[in-house]
């Protein structure tokens, strides 16, 4: 088949790539090789926008085993233990079809995981919709959160925690986030690196069929009316084989027979084999024929680049292959050698004994595009709003309003979809400021929270880039663990286009400056260009999973207030940040101005004395302050635990509104006993940390001086039931 | 005493309940679906799960499966059988239990802490628990809507045979404390001999106080003693 | 009028349930199963005499609702 220019930009490659793509084989390429370049250096695979600006990210502190590079990082978190997680996106098949879109998201996560030889022990997600009033954004929650569900709690790997907001901002492009933790044993983790010569090639687990195909570039090319016609490449999760399929693996990674292992993710076989042979610096040749296919007639071209889901690629040490093959008739899954080895660094592909394709695997890995794109800086809106100027509302309106928006309601409608106590050592599940899980049969405990926000990262992309670290951050500090690292998913708009590169660009100085700051690196993570249509991009929107651990989880904190007559704290300092904020959003649909601004060496300082409070015992319960306020997180805390609250009025000059509304950083709300309160306070101003009262828990009532009075029967009622009207 | 917990491909409770059998002293084996034997036992546990995926209808697979055969031989000499979840859906399908279960009423996978009474207590599965006592306990399900018909149901209550009603903190059996939509709020059944138990809350976690609390260990007592 | 609806799987969208029901047949010994897909299957009666107007009426319920159009094909037959 001639190579044309349509067959070109069908495969969503430029001119000048195709050229490149000539002058690396110093040949035209055939069709099939065609293929394997387009799913290879595409966005999605080859990182050819964001490389020049994520090698600034740190990615390195004494607790990392493995960073960025491999299908997960890696950290100790003390004795034999590792911890493996990354988060990653899986947006434009989620907006196609909703539940097998999110299903198999979770799948390709967790794969990841187990690939490395961890066992999954924890699912989270940061799902994004558009406006619910926006047509189809009730069709596409429940078909997300039931496909999430549906995936995560047939494997039996706990779902505890996550975020699901809406914004406008999505309305044509919802993100899909999901993040997965495992646990494995420091001397047991698997990579890809594929070592030694004539080794088997293997493939494991379900048959090849004609899903996805293109799935990669699909996911890196932005909509436009003619998406449906994509649809039929839309792969089909099964979880059930996911579930044969990791049993399988970890049963083999007990023995010594793996070389390296590869998940077929996307880009499936291509991918897979490329990268284990480019890390190993060697070649693979497959026999095409022998791939197991679930269709009759299916084309080298359609092998290479089906994603077919719940396949596994691995390189095994000589003679071991019968033993493995056993574990995978046990489990019920294909085992087929389908290659080897070699020394020439080039992938082989044959099929019937004919050479139907040969690439050097530099090509398709070292020497992919990597751009420099143009970008402008985002200049930092000054307009503040002064709350004189807004029309009047009363206290207790705005209050209720915000308690029962979308954003903000309860989200026991989604959790409850989710198994979240399989497994038996969920110490915390959804709704705290972090999900705790024990390690198996040990005394410590990790911590993880998944956190975003687009508002402040639109607004100004540097700042947002550092708040959404510092977020992660304090709440991996108020459930009292320490934090270590993160994994990040950058779902950004269209990267050709200046502003967008600029918005990403910024977002890495800000996350850089955080992650250096507080020490904690990133790890793994994943990035999602072409989020938007027809020109019309989303909202910056990094998402930020977060790992802390916990030596001993009798130690775990959470934000249920204990009893009452304990005293409320609030600590950080209010300077009364009205812009960005819930309030203004909720009550006024303002989305102007600049975000509440970052000083890390408060953020820092606040979190460390609130760890020490922590390990000295000297605090019932912590929450943090986040969007809607410190009125929003003493609610939290009284709804979680339906004790009451009594709030006074801030004494010194500050507005109402502001005081309670604001969106100034680093700050916390405490429970204290009236008995340690002196001790409290006395730590607090040791370490120069500003603190105030105000307020006291009670019993029944949420209060505020003479503004509010409620039951808290009633508050729940007001913040429970968005999602069930909905 | 020695429990026996089947694995199925799919099944995902095993692990958990095999924490809970050993925590209260149990020598436990795990026996694998394509075993044609069992161990000595004198209580096998179907675990939850998504035995073959929840695909065709829940539990229908695994019911047809050889080891199960063997399950049904141990449960005519009296063995003790407790099916948890997707082990409740496996005995329901292979003829063990009479009923069937549904797709819950809201159409949603469920998952969240319920209550239930105890309405026996004279069985070798609740005896630790006093009659009419309330449990707070965790369900995960897609399919626990118990449906029974006329003639069967009254054979239930006659002769005694529902082990738990889901029902709210002060142990009324209301509608908005049964989550699943189950017939007269049954959560659970035995057989008449009353030693085979099929349950849709999950007693293994309700064991550690870390986690959640302790009332399911009232039942791995009963067993025991 | 009524009709009858058979929801099929596309042809090469992969059927996990139809694997797994398929397999455990051939685990049960039927030797000559070749291969299996689950479906569904509706049946809808319809206030509605004439024939092309009630397939009419149905086609436009598949679309709307009773197919995954993305996924799945359907068929509509008249049954009396």
């Amino acid at each position: 088949m001639k190579i044309t220019q349509e067959i070109i930009s069908k495969h969503g490659l430029k001119e000048e790539e195709y050229q490149k793509i000539r002058k690396l084989l110093k040949r035209e390429p055939n069709l099939l090789e065609l293929g394997i370049f387009s799913a290879m250096w595409n966005e999605h695979c080859s990182y050819k926008s964001s490389k020049f600006h994520l090698k600034n990210l740190p990615t390195k502190n004494k607790y990392v085993i493995q960073g960025p590079g491999e299908n997960a990082g890696v950290i100790d978190i003390g004795d034999d233990d590792a911890i493996i997680f990354k988060i990653e996106s899986h947006n434009h098949p989620s907006f196609i079809e909703p539940y097998q879109g999110a299903a198999t998201g979770v799948g390709g996560i967790l794969r990841d995981i187990f690939t490395m030889g961890a066992r999954p022990i924890a699912l989270l997600n940061s799902i994004h919709f558009g406006d619910p009033k926006n047509n189809n954004t009730k069709n596409l929650l429940n078909g997300v959160v039931s496909g999430i569900g549906g995936y995560g709690n047939c494997v039996g790997i706990p779902t505890v925690g996550g975020e699901t907001k809406f914004n406008s901002t999505y309305n044509e492009n919802i993100l899909v986030n999901a993040m997965a933790v495992g646990h494995a044993k420091k001397d047991k983790i698997f990579y890809s690196k594929a070592k030694g010569l004539g080794k088997s090639v293997v493939y494991v687990g379900s048959k090849t069929g004609r899903d996805g195909i293109h799935g990669a570039s699909m996911a890196s090319a932005e909509f436009d009316e003619n998406s449906e016609e994509k649809k039929p490449t839309v792969q089909v999760g099964d979880p059930f084989t996911e579930k044969l399929l990791m049993e399988a693996c970890l049963e083999l990674m007990k023995k010594k027979s793996i070389i390296a292992i590869q998940d077929m993710g996307a880009a499936g076989l291509t991918s897979s084999s490329v990268e284990m042979a480019s890390k190993g610096g060697l070649g693979i040749s497959l026999d095409l024929e022998k791939v197991p296919c679930r269709e009759e007639n299916m084309t080298p071209y359609e092998m290479m680049l089906s994603e077919s889901q719940e396949r596994m690629l691995i390189i095994l040490e000589t003679g071991k292959e019968n033993e493995a093959q056993k574990i995978f008739e046990k489990w019920d899954l294909d085992f087929v050698i389908i290659g080897k080895t070699i020394k020439e660094k080039n992938l082989i592909l044959k099929y019937n004994k004919t050479e139907v394709g040969k690439i050097p695997i530099d090509a398709l890995s070292d020497q992919a595009p990597i751009y420099e794109r143009d970008w402008k800086k985002n200049k930092i809106s000054q307009r503040k709003i002064k709350i004189k100027d807004l029309n009047k509302i009363k206290f207790k309106d705005a209050f209720i309003k915000i308690i029962s928006s979308s954003n903000h309601s309860n989200k026991n409608w989604v959790t409850n979809q989710f198994d979240q106590m399989v497994m038996g050592d969920t110490l915390q599940k959804s709704g705290g400021d972090s999900a705790v899980i024990r390690i198996h049969k040990k005394n410590k405990a990790i911590a993880i929270t998944v956190d975003s926000n687009a508002n402040y990262c639109k607004a100004h992309p540097t700042t947002g880039g550092k708040q959404i670290v510092c977020e992660s951050w304090r709440n991996l500090i108020s459930v009292g663990s320490k934090p270590i690292a993160i994994t990040n998913c950058l779902n950004f708009g269209n990267p050709e286009n200046s502003e967008i590169m600029g918005q990403f660009a910024e977002t890495i100085i800000g996350m850089k400056e955080a992650c250096e700051f507080l020490n904690y690196p990133v790890v793994s993570g994943n990035v999602s260009f072409y989020n938007g249509t027809n020109q019309k991009n989303i909202f910056p929107t990094p998402v930020i999973g977060g790992v802390g651990v916990i030596d001993n989880y009798n130690n775990v904190f959470d934000h249920k207030l204990k009893a009452e007559g304990n005293i409320i704290l609030v600590v950080g300092k209010t300077f009364g940040h009205l812009d960005q904020t819930a309030f203004l959003r909720e009550i006024y649909n303002k989305i102007e101005g600049p975000p509440p601004e970052i000083n890390l060496s408060n953020e820092k300082n606040n979190g460390l004395a609130i760890l020490k409070l922590a390990k000295e015992k000297l605090i019932c319960s912590i929450h943090d302050v986040s969007t809607g306020g410190i009125i929003s997180s003493i609610a939290e805390m009284s709804l979680s635990s339906m004790i009451g609250v009594k709030i006074n009025k801030p004494k010194k000059l500050l507005n109402l509104f502001e005081y309670f509304f604001s969106e100034d950083q680093g700050r916390y709300i405490l429970e204290v006993k009236p008995n340690d309160i002196g001790k409290v306070k006395q730590i607090l101003e040791d370490e120069n940390i500003h603190h105030e009262a105000v307020g006291v828990a009670q019993k029944k009532f949420f209060e505020v001086e003479n503004e509010i009075k409620l039951s808290v029967e009633e508050l729940y009622n007001l913040n429970n039931k968005w999602y069930y009207n909905y | 005493m020695n429990s026996t917990v089947i694995v199925f491909p799919g099944s995902n409770c095993d692990r958990d309940i095999a924490v809970a059998l050993e925590k209260l002293n149990f020598k436990n084996k795990m026996v694998w679906h394509k075993d044609t034997t069992l161990p000595k036992s004198d209580l096998i546990v179907i675990p939850g799960g998504f035995s073959y995926g929840d695909y065709l209808r829940s539990g229908a697979m695994a019911a047809k499966s050889n080891i199960l055969k063997e399950v049904v031989r141990f449960a005519n000499n009296g063995c003790l059988i407790l099916g948890v979840c997707n082990g409740f859906q496996i005995l329901i399908e292979a003829g063990l239990l009479p009923g069937a279960l549904l797709r819950n009423k809201e159409l949603k996978f469920l998952s969240k802490n319920i209550f239930v009474k105890i309405l026996d207590n004279k069985n070798k599965f609740c005896n630790k628990y006093k009659k009419n006592q309330v449990i707070n306990l965790n369900i995960a399900h897609n399919e626990g809507n118990f449906f029974i018909d006329k003639e069967n149901l009254k054979k239930l209550e006659d002769q005694n045979l529902i082990a738990f009603k889901y029902c709210d903190q002060a142990g009324k059996e209301t509608e908005n404390s049964n989550p699943n939509g189950s017939i007269k709020n049954i959560a659970g059944i035995f057989n008449e001999k009353k030693n085979i138990l099929g349950m849709m809350p999950h007693p293994e976690r309700m064991i550690d106080h870390s986690v959640s609390n302790e009332d399911g260990v009232g039942l791995f007592l009963s067993i025991l003693s | 009028m009524k009709l009858s609806v058979t929801i099929t799987l596309k042809k090469d969208v992969l059927d996990p349930q139809g694997k797994a029901v398929q397999n455990t047949l051939q685990g049960m010994g039927i030797d000559n199963l070749k291969s299996l897909r689950q479906g569904k299957y509706f049946e809808i009666e319809l206030n509605e005499s004439n024939e092309s107007a009630a397939k009419k009426k149905v086609d436009d319920m598949c679309k709307m609702l009773l197919a995954n159009l993305i996924i799945e094909n359907y068929k509509i037959d008249i049954v009396k």
